[in-house]
Order: structure tokens, then C-alpha cells, then sequence
């Protein structure tokens, strides 16, 4: 697939719709976004502010799309979208966009920028525009089945070392399984305690549940990329998985932008409504514990608080389910000022995180989360976003914190009551 | 052209051709706009935002917690100004009155004492915020041509009104005349400039509304 500016911009032209026309149309051009994105408050480069990012799609609509526009290109007034404006634009199209849509909750006329990068980073793609370190994830994603490279005998591995651990049978292509479980290739490698919690977890519950050895990856980097057509492919191999198996319910890891590509974009990418429903951990768990079948003892004591993952709460719905299992098990909750659907971003989503060189920019940004953390006094930082954890993590270690980071279902796991 | 027939004509065939080129701009641009139309979205919605589209209409009128500090210039500013020209425009006596002339519709006025505040409140708002506009980075970097001119063309009805209301400098009949040339230029520009936020916010306050309230982050 070659890339040119041409398929670039005629990309442009087929994602402009009437949602991203009234946005650049009502823009006062206020810069109250700027205010609300990490990568500004944290920098005060202005070329950082969330709309600036979307200039070149702007002017693709203008002068394609109204008619003052067309009449200033017929007369040869308006500066066409050049590669060279594109290449300068990368950095900010992807290095300074979590695509958190925080800017969302703020502009004063609703513009939605996560809406437009989203969709803008399709023309990127296409016009060969993309950074290296998502284009080797996208392209590892479809050849291998996973961003970070990961197999199937890493996963049955992982099965197997879970299984000698907890004594738990971790099923595989089980028919007729209530829950297909997915995992994101952070949880393989880094965080094998997270199937550990789910066969835990399910076996308390009483449910059938399964992994699908087709379909185990739940990361989508075609949607981070901006190229729907691979991100379509990734989305049908977990469909076709689901579908095959039977099951009732596919179970979303705790990745954010995992929950975002099969929970939002997933029919949207292939075109159809899912015969299954697509639930995030964290939803099952809390229903779970509203049916009476999470039965937990003891609490933690040290000073708690929680980082909401920007595709989980603010772009996922989920405010209320993680408070009420961090109240099952912590005594010592705090919230972070400017919780749920306005927290910050850790500042490593959308993508950024594979990208090596927005590293920098990416700690630089994480000094609002610094910030939050320090003013809570909290001595333990939970989450329910593998890839948020890894960001924190480092984020943490850079400036010399000594803050543990826990996912929110290993956390719930550890308080299980046992032999039930 | 005497003053008198300079009037006749602001209030005649200009009037006229400024609300019909005004009415035209608007409906293109609402066909330009709702014209690209988009896709169904196919992913269930959760259910237990509805109405959120509607409601974000209005409510994102409020600073989201913690803004208002980080902007007070920004928001206040905007506030001032689009109160003060929203009470100069609808409750001034002799405009309502000219309302009622072409609509046959009328309601009660506020006192011109009032509306003469809100009116010299909206200019100073304006100066302020054309000074935040200058000053910061941001929004400096954000501005062409078209904030400025739209600045301008909003702020030309306003002083122009005050200056007549006034009797300032120059001749009223005159400034009454002026006064309407710069409303019609105004309404002239409306559709084609940043001005058209006066009814795209609607539209795109609505889309936010709804893309979000699907996922359950109604505002
Ligand atoms: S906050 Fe909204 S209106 Fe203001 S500059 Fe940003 S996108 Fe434009
Ligand atoms: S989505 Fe988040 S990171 Fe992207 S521009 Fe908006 S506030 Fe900044």
C-alpha cells in the first residue's frame, strides 16, 4: 500500500461529515481547548492547542466544502495541504494527542477534537504521514496478531504458568462459554496477574467463560494508526471468534482504547451490529457485584486513589462502576481533584506511548498527573488501563516516586474470599 | 443624498437586499454543513443519557469545574458581551418596536437605562477581550484575518447605536442611517464569517451531546 498526499487528502475529504463541519464552523477560536489539554498546560506551546492540531483538515473542508472556500481555491487565493505541512503537522497529530477528549468537555461551542484526530489521522495514514513506532505495531498487529508481537504459545504459556499458580483450569475455545475474555498484549507480558484475577474471579462467580486461540488480542493500533481497514481486520478476527464460540458476552481487557476499538468503533468498522455484547472488566465485575456473586474480605488500608483512564470513564461511561468495587475493598479511598470524566490523561494513550520519540514531551505532560497524585497524599495508585499503568509506571519512576501502581481487577482479586 | 433619504434608503432596499442575502447565507451554510451529513453509528448506545444533545445546548454555556480560573478573561468577557448585546438587540424599546413593524410581533422593553449599561458593558467586554485576544499566546496564534474582521463588524452596530442613542457627534439622522448600514453589513457578513457560531453552535453543541450521551457521559 503505497502512501501519497493525494490518497491523503482524498481520505480527508471522505472523513469531513456534518458533525466535523459544524465544529469547524462554530470555532471561536477561543482557545479555552488549550486549557484543557495536558500537552499545552504542561509545555505553553501554543501550537499544542487541541484545534491548531487539526489545521490542514480544516482547510481540506474549506476548500472543499463551502463555498467562499471553493471560490478563494478556483481563484487560486487558498494554500493547498503540502506533505511538507503534513510531515510538521505528525507531531501533533499523534506525539501531543492521547486523543483523552478532555478539550471535548470544555469548548464552549462542543467541538469534539477526539472526534476529528480520529478521523484526521485516517488522511495522516494514508498521505504515509504515520510515526515509525505505530506503523511497525499496526503492521505487527496484523501479520503476528498482536502490536507487541505476541503468539499463541505466549499465550498458552501464560495459561499454563496461571494454571500452576492458582489450580484453575484456564479454558480455551470452549463453545458455549458465557464470557470470550480478551487480553491486551501488555497484560500477556507484563501483567500475567490479570488472568490470574479472572479465573479467580469467574470461578467464584460460578461462570463459564473462555479465551479463543483465533481471537485473544483486544487491542485495535489500526484505530491509533488511523487506517480502518486494518483496524477492521483486528476487529473481525475477535467477531469471528466470538461468533464461533457462541458466547453471550466478549469481555474487554482493562486497555482503555482496547474497550474504545471493540465496544464504539467495532461495528462501525465492519459494518454491522455485534450478534454479542461487548462489555468492559470492570462492568462485568460491578454487575457481579450487584447480583451478590463478588464476595470479598478485608480492605486495604493504605491511602488509595484512582486514575480514570481517559477511554474508561470521559470516552467509555464506566464513572461509577470502579468507585463502587474500590469501596469493596478500600477503606482509605481519595479522589484526585478533578476526577471522572475530567481527570487527566496519563498522557501515553492514543498511541503515544508506542511512539518512541514523544517520550519526552509524553514525561514532560505527565507533570499534571505529578501533580494530582502528590496532592492526594496517596500512598497506592490503581487503575483499570494496562497501557495507563505502564505510562504511570514510568511516569512515576521519572520523577523519583515511589507510588506502587495496581489494576483495579487484580486489586479485587487479592481480597476474594477464599475457598468460596 | 440628503441625510433623511440616506436613511429612507438604509431603511428600504438596503434592509431588503441585506436580509435576504443574510437569510440565503444562512440556509447555505446550514445545507453546507447538515448536507455532508454522516453515518449511523452502529454501536449499541448506553441508555441512560437520553436527551443529551439537547441538553448540551445549553448547558455547555457553563465553564466546566476549574475553568473559569484558568480563563477568567475568556469567560466573563463572553458572558458580558453576549448578554449586553443580546439585551441591546431584543429589549431596546425602538427596536422591538421595529420588530413589531415587521413582524407584527412585540414584547415588553427594559428600561433604556438598562440596555444603555448592557450596550456600554458588551463594548468594554469587546476592548477586553480583543486585548485577551492580542496578549495571549494562544489565542494570538489562533486569529487571522476573520477574528479581527468579526470583531469589527460586531462592534460597529453597538457603537454606533450608543453614538446615535447619544446624540454624539455626529448628526442623528445620519447616525441612525450609519447605525443600520453597519447592522446590515453585519448580517450581511454573518453567514460567512466566524459570526455564523450564532447558529452552528447549536448544531455542533448537539453533536457533542449526542456522541458523548451514546457512551453514557451525558453532560
Ligand atoms: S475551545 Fe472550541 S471554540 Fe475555543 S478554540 Fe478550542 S475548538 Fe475553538
Ligand atoms: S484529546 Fe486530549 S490530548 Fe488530544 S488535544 Fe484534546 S485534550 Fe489534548
Amino acid at each position: 500500500m503505497s502512501a501519497t498526499l493525494a490518497k491523503g487528502i482524498n481520505s480527508f475529504k471522505e472523513v469531513l461529515d456534518a458533525p466535523i463541519a459544524s465544529f469547524f464552523s462554530s470555532c471561536v477560536h477561543c482557545g479555552l481547548c488549550a486549557e484543557a489539554c495536558l500537552f499545552y498546560t504542561e509545555t505553553g506551546d501554543p501550537k499544542y492547542t487541541p484545534i491548531h492540531k487539526l489545521e490542514p483538515l480544516r482547510r481540506v473542508w474549506q476548500q472543499e466544502y463551502t463555498l467562499l472556500g471553493k471560490l478563494g481555491k478556483m481563484l487560486g487565493l487558498s494554500k493547498p495541504v503540502t506533505d511538507e505541512e503534513l510531515e510538521e503537522w505528525k507531531p501533533l497529530v499523534y506525539n501531543s494527542c492521547t486523543m483523552c477528549s478532555r478539550c471535548a468537555m470544555v469548548c464552549p461551542v462542543g467541538n469534539d477534537m477526539t472526534y476529528m484526530i480520529r478521523k484526521m489521522r485516517e488522511g495522516m495514514a494514508a498521505s504515509g504521514h504515520a510515526p515509525a513506532g505505530l506503523v511497525s505495531a499496526t503492521t505487527r498487529s496484523v501479520e503476528i496478531g498482536s502490536p507487541m508481537g505476541i503468539r499463541l504459545p505466549a499465550v498458552k504459556a501464560q495459561m499454563k504458568h496461571v494454571q500452576d499458580d492458582t489450580g484453575i483450569e484456564i479454558p480455551m475455545d470452549v463453545a458455549g462459554a458465557e464470557y470470550m475474555v480478551l487480553m491486551s498484549s501488555m497484560e500477556i507480558i507484563n501483567f500475567p496477574e490479570y488472568l490470574a484475577a479472572i479465573a479467580r474471579i469467574m470461578k467464584q462467580a460460578g461462570k463459564t467463560w473462555t479465551l479463543c486461540s483465533e481471537a485473544f488480542e483486544a487491542t485495535n493500533s489500526g484505530i491509533q494508526i488511523g487506517a480502518s481497514d486494518i483496524a477492521k481486520v483486528l476487529v473481525q478476527r475477535v467477531v469471528d471468534g466470538a461468533e464461533k464460540l457462541k458466547v453471550k458476552t466478549v469481555i474487554s481487557p482493562e486497555c482503555g482504547h482496547a474497550f474504545t476499538a471493540l465496544r464504539w468503533e467495532g461495528p462501525n468498522l465492519i459494518g454491522r451490529a455485534y450478534t454479542f455484547d461487548v462489555q468492559h472488566i470492570l462492568e462485568v465485575l460491578d454487575d457481579f457485584r450487584s447480583a451478590g456473586l463478588l464476595k470479598t474480605s478485608g480492605f486495604e488500608e493504605a491511602r488509595l486513589t484512582f486514575h480514570d483512564p481517559c477511554q474508561i470513564v470521559r470516552r467509555g461511561g464506566l464513572l461509577d462502576q470502579p468507585r463502587n468495587l474500590l469501596n469493596l475493598v478500600a477503606k482509605n479511598y481519595v479522589e484526585t481533584k478533578d476526577h471522572g470524566k475530567m481527570n487527566w490523561c496519563c498522557g501515553g494513550g492514543g498511541g503515544v506511548s508506542a511512539i518512541e520519540e514523544a517520550e519526552p514531551l509524553r514525561l514532560q505532560a505527565f507533570k499534571v498527573k505529578k501533580a494530582q497524585l502528590e496532592e492526594t497524599g496517596a500512598k497506592t495508585l490503581v487503575t483499570a488501563c494496562a497501557n495507563c499503568r505502564i505510562v504511570l509506571e514510568e511516569g512515576l519512576e521519572h520523577y523519583h516516586m515511589n507510588i506502587p501502581v495496581v489494576g483495579l481487577t487484580e486489586l479485587i482479586a487479592e481480597h476474594l474470599k477464599e475457598g468460596e | 443624498m440628503n441625510h433623511l433619504d440616506l436613511l429612507t434608503f438604509a431603511r428600504g432596499s438596503a434592509l431588503n437586499w441585506a436580509l435576504i442575502i443574510f437569510t440565503a447565507g444562512v440556509v447555505l451554510r446550514l445545507f453546507e454543513i447538515l448536507g455532508l451529513g454522516r453515518k449511523a453509528d452502529l454501536a449499541k448506545p448506553r441508555l441512560d443519557s437520553p436527551g443529551s444533545g439537547w441538553r448540551t445546548m445549553f448547558t455547555r454555556s457553563l465553564p466546566p469545574e476549574g475553568m473559569l480560573k484558568r480563563d477568567p478573561v475568556t469567560y466573563i468577557g463572553g458572558y458580558v458581551f453576549h448578554v449586553g448585546l443580546f439585551l441591546g438587540i431584543f429589549f431596546f424599546a425602538p427596536h422591538i418596536e421595529f420588530f413589531r413593524s415587521m413582524t407584527g410581533l412585540g414584547w415588553p422593553a427594559l428600561p433604556s437605562a438598562l440596555v444603555d449599561a448592557s450596550v456600554v458593558a458588551a463594548i468594554v467586554a469587546l476592548a477586553a477581550l480583543l486585548a485577551h485576544r492580542l496578549n495571549n499566546p494562544v489565542k494570538r496564534m489562533l486569529s487571522g484575518f476573520g477574528d479581527y474582521l468579526a470583531w469589527a463588524l460586531t462592534l460597529l452596530p453597538l457603537l454606533t447605536g450608543y453614538m446615535a442613542y447619544h446624540h454624539l457627534f455626529v448628526e442623528y439622522t445620519l447616525m441612525l442611517a450609519l447605525h443600520l448600514f453597519s447592522v446590515e453589513l453585519l448580517l450581511v457578513c454573518l453567514p460567512f464569517t466566524k459570526l455564523f457560531h450564532t447558529f452552528s453552535v447549536f448544531i455542533s453543541r448537539w453533536y457533542n451531546g449526542e456522541i458523548f450521551g451514546r457512551k453514557g457521559v451525558a453532560s
